[in-house]
């Protein structure tokens, strides 16, 4: 193969844009085949099988402690940042091992963002948080197109009408649901393909919660969305898959069920499913 | 019913002596803080009442403007500017160095450092601010002039504000990179995740995230950091030489305010001349300056504390 690493295979990608992917990988974005993750020699996670369709939004749902968010991180190599992880298995990206010895995780975040669940502005200005990331990736932009990428951003998390006259002020002056709106936008800058979000709302009100549930619907047909929640009516809501994850009697989490929202909330398969979700587990 | 009555007497006993202990401690935390507290009132009221003395012949107009210091001198010009001018030229040649180094330390052992290297640097920067003052005063001396400096610099003098500054320097730079250091530890971890969760690199992670979150912890640093070289003296009184001239060549001798008060105490100038006074007078002012750096510091430091 002419080109040397997955590394510059993947940057060529960037360049060809999302239709030719779509050519490349079909509407599978995601695919994790037989996933297993340690912390220190102690299995959180093993056997996970499963994929993301591109344009839907899929919930990850389970009881606390049952490696959903270890699961999250292993889709953009989050947890390379934790001493002591160590992950088997694959994780394909547009039908690339992003766990090959070529491919630079710095790359594959900026490709997979993620939300995280207290949200986490920098203490700069909302203007700065948003072009933090478009910063770093080093776009070169005038600053009209550094603004138009901020305002872009903004408006699709929703947070736009509320900040446009105070773009410049300090991040910690917004609510706690506004700054996580402006985490989201933080994340949609670098315009990514995948948004990994790990309970973002559980922080938040019921009025914030909604806004960033409908936001979710809003953008979903630009994104491939991945979001944790002990919510079962979050999940409900917004959700197009679930997958249901479950300690093991090792307490080994696994995924127990995966399938279409509606059929998981009306016909789960799985008991134990049913049970959690009555509410009998977790 | 006896040793029910005993039994509680006891009880009594334990909770008698337990406060009375209580109280033992109060005050001798109290009288502990009172000593450090008059120490410092005193050394106030000492400086100021011999400086009153001083300034009943010197106008304080002349202390603050005039460009001659020659007070050990026949022919007396008491103005201050000369050993100001020094001080300042060695502190700030000093923080030029210890500010970008102290703040690289301050990176690598936050961001970088594996804790085990942690472990072994950090305690071994700090020995830098450990090693006595004399032996950086004879080290600019006899080594960093004659042997780095000259060949560079021809002109250079033997005693020289460069060497003083560069020695002072290396001796504030763990004052730099510890509280610095401190700040960046203070950088909630999330912060860090969020900016690599965009695609960040480690070096962007430290530059654009963990410094500038950290800037007033490191700003209170560089505060503190100048005022302890504004008051260092063995160094300045060593290899900075007692020239009491106003210049701006650093290439040159000069002497600083401590410098100047370290010559005449270790002389022999007779109580209540005006040479005595002097020296007050000029340890006020540098207390003064250097209080205030101080206090802005602290208060630099308070409000990054509270941030987060
Ligand atoms: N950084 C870590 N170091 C060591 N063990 C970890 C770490 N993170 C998670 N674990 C362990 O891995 C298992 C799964 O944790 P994880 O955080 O993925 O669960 P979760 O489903 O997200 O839980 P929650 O709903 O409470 O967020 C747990 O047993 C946890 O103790
Ligand atoms: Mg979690």
């Amino acid at each position: 193969m002419a080109i040397e690493s997955y590394n510059q295979l993947l940057r060529d990608y960037v360049e060809l844009g999302k239709e030719e992917m779509a050519d490349i990988s079909g509407p599978e974005v995601v695919r994790v085949e037989n996933l297993r993750v340690d912390y220190g020699g102690k299995t959180a996670i093993d056997g996970i099988n499963i994929s993301f369709k591109r344009n839907n939004i899929t919930a990850i749902i389970g009881p606390s402690g049952c490696g959903k968010s270890t699961l999250l991180r292993s889709i953009n190599r989050m947890n390379d940042l934790i001493p002591g992880a160590k992950v088997t298995g694959k994780v394909y990206f547009n039908g690339i091992d992003i766990y090959s010895r070529d491919v630079d995780p710095v790359f594959i975040r900026s490709r997979i963002g993620m939300v995280f669940q207290r949200p986490n502005p920098f203490p700069f200005s909302i203007f700065d948080n948003v072009a933090f990331g478009l910063r770093v990736n080093g776009f070169k932009l005038s600053k009209s197109e550094l603004y138009e990428k901020v305002k872009d951003a903004l408006v699709k998390a929703a947070l736009w009408d509320e900040v446009k006259d105070r773009l410049d002020k300090h991040a910690y002056s917004l609510s706690g649901g506004q700054q996580q709106r402006l985490c989201i936008a933080r994340a949609l800058a670098v315009d990514p393909e995948v948004l990994l979000l790990d309970e973002p709302t559980v922080s938040l009100d019921p009025i914030s919660t909604a806004r960033i549930e409908s936001l979710l619907r809003s953008i979903k047909d630009e994104y491939t969305i991945i979001i944790v929640t002990h919510n079962m009516l979050q999940a409900a809501r917004v959700s197009d898959y679930t997958a249901v994850m479950m300690p093991d009697e090792n307490m080994v989490g696994r995924i127990i069920e995966f399938g279409e929202t509606r059929q998981i909330f009306t016909n789960p398969r799985d008991k134990r499913t049913e049970d959690y979700i009555s509410g009998r587990i977790g | 019913m006896v040793a029910e009555t005993t039994s509680v007497e006891k009880l009594k006993r334990s909770i008698d002596r337990r406060r009375y202990m209580d109280r033992i401690f109060y005050i001798l935390f109290l009288l502990s803080t009172l000593v450090s507290t008059a120490a410092l009132i005193i050394i106030f009221a000492t400086l100021g009442l011999e400086s009153f003395g001083f300034f009943a012949h010197v106008s304080i107009v002349e202390f603050l403007t005039s460009t001659k210091w020659t007070v050990l001198f026949a022919e007396k010009h008491f103005g201050v500017l000369p050993l100001l001018n020094a001080t300042i030229l060695t502190s700030l040649i000093a923080i030029a160095v210890a500010a970008p180094l102290g703040v690289m330390i301050a990176l690598f052992l936050s961001e970088y450092a594996s804790a085990n290297t942690r472990s072994v640097v950090k305690p071994l920067v700090e020995t830098l601010a450990g090693i006595p003052t004399v032996v950086y005063g004879y080290f600019a001396l006899y080594f960093v002039t004659p042997n780095l400096l000259k060949p560079l610099w021809e002109g250079l003098q033997l005693h020289n504000a460069l060497a003083v500054g560069l020695m002072i320097g290396v001796l504030i730079i763990p004052i730099v990179a510890s509280i610095s250091d401190d700040a960046m530890a203070a950088v909630p971890a999330d912060l860090r995740l969020a900016a690599y969760a965009v695609g960040s690199r480690k070096s962007d992670v430290a530059l654009r995230v963990v410094l500038p979150a950290a800037l007033s912890g490191v700003s209170a640093s560089i505060i503190l950091a100048f005022a302890r070289a504004m008051g260092e003296t063995m160094i300045a009184a060593i290899a900075g030489g007692f020239r009491s001239i106003l210049t701006f060549n650093i290439g040159e001798s000069m002497q600083t305010m401590t410098a100047y008060i370290a010559q005449v105490a270790t002389g022999d100038a007779p109580h209540g001349t005006i040479e005595y006074q002097s020296l007050f007078a000029v340890g006020l002012f540098l207390l003064v300056i250097t209080a205030v750096l101080n206090y802005i510091g602290i208060r630099v430091v308070r409000r990054w504390a509270i941030k987060y």
